[in-house]
């Protein structure tokens, strides 16, 4: 189910001001890529180019191309309501639809799209995606329960779970545990492991000590002037960049942070 | 005391007359509606239609009653859905001169005197016509309501989270639905809200009704909005003109009645947004 | 643990009484709606996709009736009442004489009493409305506040035919006895208080007024206070200064520019205002230095002709209906930047 996700010479700007410049690589099926790098560097854009969010502010635009098990998500054929199904995304700040229960949460990818599968089935999906974001046990019990009465923690791994209900090939996930506390942040990370033999995951993360502990391969971005655009400098297996980075300002980086 | 401290203490005076010079007639149109109305108010009261002779004691102002219900139910069904549809526009796609247009136009509607929508739908529709009739009425108190119900809308969509709209469309959820299965039932509360101000507004015009609808000493049918109807303002501006003690009597009692209608529109509209506040 | 009671009909999770353990599969273990999911992984078909461009023409048209129905209030009206533009012109604001029969149409005294009245009515319900914003905003503890502001807002719930009838029965007559004569008969010299006192008049027509458009200046009024930043308040309080002396000197000129939006606002409002006004200014077509006596304005006069005209005389109702649709429209837009530039400039 999962694939693997090539990003091929991808710029953006925002109005007139370009934010990404010639990014390339390519993550490989069922594993773990983190994006590391300073604040403002892009990263957040560079996914939002993956699942064409992107677009959907105005006055952006883009050149280059993803391409998604092979596929060109932005070909001309290609509708990107597809393309967002096909690849999920889970935020910063968890946003679970405060008007719906936990249970409508999770179900909403399907119901938002009017899809009513028999009421066994249905169920069955939730709890499945409840279980898989590890949220199952805490839930079980109350899942008409309005979503926002849930810590954050709990939140962020609902948000997971909706995610993953409508079955995406790739999981993005923009820094999923910096607005939570150390114990829900731990949470999160155990659960990439398991999720990663079902989606390829891509996560944007400040936390290094993160990236290490959890990514197989690990992408370090940067501006390298003040107001030039975000560009790759290296993206390798984790522990080459944390060890031997090839780039002295990926060396700089790492240890920086690490000292 | 010193003349710093005596000017303050006037100040803080002429605040609190302030607040009195407003409150107290409230309290007294109130008060005298209460006061002259309630007595004349019964069961027969509402359900009566005027007497052939206005000016004559008895009857009630069930034609008045019937005819405001006919008029705020068409006004509201062209007013409140095109109204709603016309925010969401505003804000899903609201950028743009077409949109500052919208927004002026809007504005620059809710100024217009409701006299004056009384005399152009006169001359649309009645000079057309040749006659007076409800449907014109009704469209009358729908461009009085348009704009209030797409400001209000408008107010309530804008406070719906940004990350709403985000979390659905990341999840392949199109826009159209987004905006009407997530955007839509978050603002809901809020829209209620201004719909039902809008009503109670609508509720209490006569200006617009003058020429359009007219008025009628009979009752007309649910379905008939093709002839004049009254309307409780109506009933009450043309008896409370009239030198007779009976007729003034009755416009007292309408008054109450009116009063009513549009307060518990009013406190619904704001009471409703309260109560279904969700914690997000 | 028991499963929570359902709050509606969705059926709830399926653990059944004599609750299953946690390792136990429970009947929902079946495949989730497989048919459901595979419709879903199905890429949109065209006419699917076509959607979201056709809910937004859709969106777009409604919007666009905004524009529709204020073109059609324009270009309608001015074309039914162009013969009356073009027979008399500018008569039509520079004659006094208003008769019908006469082919006399000059509406100088409507526009005279339009004028007066909202002034009056701007005269007494602006320093009011300051004096309620104030209060409410610095003075007022907290739980009043909200309450304070409930009730002003009513004013403006109040239906202006029900101001208009206790404007006429009750309002009319005591003002007339115990505030015009007492006045006139005092200083009637000064040609606006000249007598006989009236109580249909200008006067008791302002005051009507006034009272209906504090809710909106309040309103305003009360926005544009709260914006002014709490720094400059505390340095006048630091100073030493009395309450009042830091209203003066830090709130009031700071609001200032949103009162006087608020104040063009609510003399747009009063400016149109129909029923209340035709109830109480007496219906007399002329122009009398008096306050105290009847008088007649745009809005009143189009309410009290219209169903008695025929013909042209209604043309020219409408004509000068026009005239006050511009004349307020132009009033608003101009109270409406006045509290857009003061709003930014604050905040």
């Amino acid at each position: 189910m999962a694939v693997e996700v090539k990003l091929e010479g991808l710029s953006a700007w925002f109005g007139s001001n370009q934010v990404l410049d010639d990014i390339s690589f390519t993550v490989p099926a069922q594993s773990v890529t983190a994006i590391i790098g300073p604040s403002g560097s892009g990263k957040s854009t560079l996914i939002r180019l993956v699942n064409r969010m992107h677009e959907i502010l105005p006055r952006t635009r883009h050149e280059g191309h993803v391409f998604l098990g092979g596929e060109d998500v932005y070909g001309d054929d290609v509708d990107p309501v597809d393309v967002r199904r096909r690849v999920g995304m889970v935020f910063q700040r968890p946003n679970p639809f405060p008007t719906m229960s936990i249970y409508d949460n999770v179900a909403a990818g399907l119901k938002l799209n009017g899809v009513r599968g028999k009421r066994s089935g249905m169920d069955g999906l939730v709890e499945e995606s409840l279980k898989a974001a590890g949220l199952w046990g805490e839930v079980r019990n109350r899942l008409k329960a309005p979503a926002g009465g849930l810590s954050g923690g709990q939140q962020q791994r609902l948000c997971i779970a909706r995610a993953i209900a409508v079955r995406p090939e790739v999981l993005l996930m923009d820094e999923p545990a910096s607005a939570l506390d150390p114990q829900s942040t731990l949470r999160i990370e155990d659960l990439m492991a398991e999720l990663k033999q079902r989606y390829t995951i891509v996560i944007v993360t400040h936390n290094m000590q993160q990236a290490a502990r959890i990514a197989d391969w690990t992408a370090f971005m940067t501006v390298t002037e003040e107001g030039a655009p975000g560009r790759l400098i290296e993206f390798d297996q984790t522990n080459t960049i944390f060890t031997h980075p090839k780039d002295d300002r990926t060396q700089a980086y790492v240890t920086g942070r690490f000292g | 005391m010193t003349r710093r401290r005596l000017t303050d203490q006037l100040a803080t005076g002429w605040m609190i007359v302030s607040v009195l010079v407003a409150l107290v007639p409230l309290a007294f149109i109130l008060g005298y509606v209460v006061y002259k109305g309630a007595g004349i108010v019964s069961w027969t009261f509402l359900t009566k239609p005027e007497p052939f002779d206005f000016t004559h004691s008895g009857g009630g102002v069930w034609n008045g009653i019937k005819g405001t219900l006919k008029l705020l139910f068409l006004a509201s069904l062209l007013a409140i859905p095109t109204g709603i549809l016309a925010a969401l526009y505003l804000n899903e796609f609201g950028r743009g001169r077409f949109a500052t247009a919208v927004r002026f136009v809007t504005d620059v509607m809710s100024g217009v005197p409701s006299i004056f929508v009384g005399i152009f739908i006169y001359s649309l529709i009645v000079l057309e016509t040749g006659h007076f009739s409800a449907y014109s009425g009704a469209l009358a108190l729908a461009v009085l309501m348009l704009p209030i119900v797409i400001r209000g809308a408008e107010e309530v969509l804008k406070l719906v989270p940004h990350e709403l709209r985000e979390a659905s469309l990341a999840l392949g959820v199109p826009r159209w639905r987004t905006v009407l299965r997530v955007i839509l039932p978050a603002a809901a509360s809020g829209i209620v809200t201004a719909a039902m101000l809008s009503v109670a507004r609508a509720a209490g015009e006569t200006a617009p009704l003058l020429f359009t609808s007219f008025g009628n000493r009979f009752v007309t049918g649910w379905s008939d909005y093709g002839s004049p109807d009254s309307a409780l303002p109506l009933l009450i501006f043309r008896n409370a003109r009239s030198a007779y003690e009976p007729a003034q009597q009755r416009a007292w009692a309408a008054a109450l009645v009116l009063i009513a209608i549009v307060l518990v529109f009013t406190i619904l509209g704001r009471t409703l947004a309260g109560r279904r506040a969700f914690r997000s | 643990m028991q499963p929570q009671a359902s709050r509606d009909s969705e059926p709830g999770p399926r653990a059944g009484p004599g609750s299953l353990g946690e390792s136990m599969t429970t009947t929902t273990e079946t495949p989730a709606p497989a048919a459901a999911l595979e419709r879903l992984k199905r890429p949109r078909s065209r006419l699917g996709r076509s959607a979201d461009q056709s809910f937004r023409w859709l969106l777009t048209g409604f919007a666009a009736v905004v524009l529709v129905v204020l073109a059609l209030m324009l270009v309608r009206t001015t074309y039914v009442a162009w013969p009356v533009f073009q027979q008399h012109g500018l008569e039509l604001i520079t004659k006094q004489r208003w008769f019908p029969g006469d082919n006399a149409f000059g509406a100088l005294s409507f526009i005279y009493g339009t004028v007066l009245t909202s002034v009056i009515a701007i005269l007494l319900a602006v320093p009011v409305s300051i004096g309620i914003a104030l209060f409410v905003t610095e003075v007022a503890p907290r739980r009043l506040r909200v309450l304070l502001v409930y009730l002003v807002e009513l004013l403006a719930a109040v239906p202006s035919v029900v101001y208009g009838l206790w404007g006429l029965l009750v309002l009319l007559p005591w003002l007339e006895r115990h505030a015009w004569e007492p006045i006139s008969s005092v200083l009637g010299f000064i040609p606006i208080f000249a007598g006989p006192a009236n109580g249909r008049s200008f006067a008791t027509a302002g005051v009507i007024l006034a009272i209906m458009i504090i809710p909106i200046v309040t309103a305003i009024a009360r926005e544009v206070v709260a914006l002014v930043p709490h720094d400059h308040k505390e340095a006048a309080l630091a100073l030493g200064a009395t309450r009042w002396e830091m209203l003066r000197l830090a709130v009031i000129p700071y609001a200032r520019a949103g009162i006087i939006g608020g104040t063009m606002l609510g003399f747009g409002r009063a400016l149109g205002e129909t029923i209340a006004v035709a109830l109480v200014i007496g219906g007399n077509p002329q122009i009398s230095a008096s306050i105290f006596q009847p008088g007649y304005t745009i809005a009143s006069v189009i309410a009290n002709q219209f169903n008695e005209a025929t013909g042209f005389h209604i043309q020219a109702l409408l004509a000068i209906g026009v005239l006050l649709f511009v004349i307020t429209i132009l009033v608003n837009v101009a109270g409406r930047v006045f509290v857009w530039r003061a709003a930014r400039g604050l905040a």
